[in-house]
């Protein structure tokens, strides 16, 4: 039997970049996985599609109510889509678009917590000691400042914190439900489209590898496998934590942030 | 010894707590202090009681407008910006359970937007003021031991103070990189005896006061006192903090210890 089998799991921005490989790796685990995406579904990808805007409460209560009828329990949550909302600093970034990613990279992983923890709750104990298990993914510009857009660093700090207080409050509660951050650096996703198409993939990479003491950026399915382990048994005893996976971005004395410099 | 000798800063959340308590050792130590609260009686009462070095200003921190204006008359009332203190702030007790969505967002809009807003505004205007007169400034954002801590009965706060924390971090780092002679840091205070705890303190907690719960959270035994906190906010606001930047400031009586 696969390690998560009869287990039902849900992966916002499931479609592309990190969201996408870990539907696979869960799949692969033996999960009945949930894509929830705004994009449309990628052909021949495993999962299931559903259509799903994470800034909206709505569509939350309509994921959760759809997940829980057709297959009937949900016991991993995955918050992974995220838009870095364009390059604002402090000075440029406007109400209006500090608004916009607080609503899709911090709102939209509290609706998720909240609505996955009722429906966690609702369909009770696993064979295994677990109930459940949230990923919320953070990045590494919730750690140090100069590895995003300035509102992007807000709204993934916010998320840093927010995981521990759900962490506590399962735990408190006894309700058997894990939280966890994690903190990817850079990672070869779409989310960098804009600068492979300005310098080519292959260099792209090499440049922002090159700011991670490991020498390149990671593949998706790096941040999948640490997902996956977090979404497992394996993890049981991890809750409130911040797992990093980063080169070794953050570890160093790094002038360098992610984005480069000016 | 003046410490702030001359240096402009503008306070939100000015009129009471840790806002006011910095804003009487602003004003001690040679400085000028713009309170700007949406208190307007206490925040008045406050300004003329400090005399000719403090002015008032309205402030709602979710409005951008307001920001706008209260940094425009700050530099209008005393020809220029050093320091900005983002002390205004709410604090509220909701679990990611009973949490609704309007509540995350008002939290989030004082706590974190505000912040940002006030960063936003301030920085321009102390460019300025470095630029023509000299000097240096200095950005202090209260974030709280719950933006390093997670607690269980504070979701929404937690993400806030934690959004403080990282944003504090993006924008010492904007304000080195283009040399505007700026620092930002945040500080993360304990339970400080203000009138944001004040209805913890009369709650019943595990059959003991809130008082006692709360003061037995911290090693030492006590909650802090503002005056504690605007300690700290005045060394990073003064230049003997000069080397220091993007830093997390904890003034905790050793309760993430």
């Amino acid at each position: 039997m696969s390690e998560l089998s009869g287990q039902v799991a849900i992966v916002t921005g499931g479609v592309s970049g990190i969201g996408a490989a870990t539907v696979t790796l869960l799949a692969e685990a033996g999960a009945a996985v949930v894509v929830a995406d705004i994009q449309p579904a990628a052909k021949e990808a495993p999962g299931r599609f559903v259509k799903h805007d994470v800034a909206s409460e709505d569509s939350w209560k309509a994921l959760l109510a759809d997940v829980l009828g057709r297959d009937g329990r949900l016991d991993i949550l995955v918050n992974n889509a995220g838009i870095t909302g364009g390059w604002g600093t402090i000075e440029t970034t406007t109400v209006e678009q500090w608004r916009r990613i607080e609503a899709v990279d911090s709102e939209g992983v509290f609706l998720g917590c909240k609505y996955a923890i009722e429906g966690m709750k609702k369909t009770g104990p696993q064979k295994s000691a677990s109930k459940g298990s949230i990923v919320n993914v953070s990045s590494v510009a919730a750690l140090i400042g100069s590895a995003g857009p300035t509102a992007y660093c807000a709204a993934k700090g916010a998320v840093r914190l927010l995981s521990k207080s759900v962490a506590l409050y399962c735990a408190e509660k006894k309700y058997g439900i894990r939280c966890n951050s994690v903190h990817p650096g850079g990672v070869d996703t779409p989310i960098f489209n804009p600068l492979w198409q300005a310098m080519g993939h292959e260099q792209g990479r090499a440049m922002l590898g090159a700011h991670h003491p490991i020498g390149d950026m990671a593949d998706p399915e790096d941040l999948g496998q640490l997902i996956l382990w977090l979404a497992s048994d394996r993890a049981a005893f991890v809750t409130g934590a911040e797992l990093v996976a980063d080169g070794g971005l953050t570890s160093g004395l790094s002038r360098r942030g992610l984005f480069g410099t000016r | 010894m003046a410490r702030v000798e001359n240096k402009v800063v503008l306070l939100s959340g000015g009129a009471s707590g840790i806002g006011a308590a910095t804003a009487r050792l602003v004003v001690r130590e040679g400085g000028k202090a713009v309170l700007a609260d949406r208190d307007e009686a206490k925040g008045r009462a406050l300004a003329q009681e400090l005399g000719e070095a403090a002015q008032f200003i309205p402030l709602d921190v979710t409005d951008e407008a307001a920001w706008a204006k209260a940094v425009a008359a700050t530099v209008e009332i005393f020809g220029g910006l050093h320091g900005l203190l983002n002390a205004a702030g709410v604090g509220v007790r909701n679990s990611i359970e009973d949490c609704t969505l309007e509540e995350y967002r008002r939290v989030n809009d004082i706590n974190s937007m505000g912040t940002f807003l006030g960063c936003k505004h301030a920085i321009p205007a102390m460019a300025k003021t470095i630029k023509e007169k000299g000097g240096a400034g200095s950005i202090v954002n209260i974030s709280s031991v719950l933006g390093l801590r997670g607690a269980s009965y504070a979701m929404a706060y937690c993400a806030s103070k934690g959004a403080v924390r990282s944003l504090t971090k993006n924008v010492a780092l904007h304000c080195a990189q283009l040399k505007y002679g700026i620092r930002c840091n945040s500080v993360h205070p304990g339970y400080i005896d203000t009138p944001m705890i004040a209805p913890r303190l009369s709650a019943t907690v595990d059959n003991m006061s809130g008082k006692q719960w709360l003061e037995e959270l911290h090693p030492l035994g006590r909650l802090g006192q503002a005056e504690e906190v605007a300690n700290m906010i005045l060394f990073l606001l003064s230049d003997e903090s000069g080397f220091s930047t993007g830093s997390e400031f904890v003034c905790d009586g050793g309760l993430t210890a």
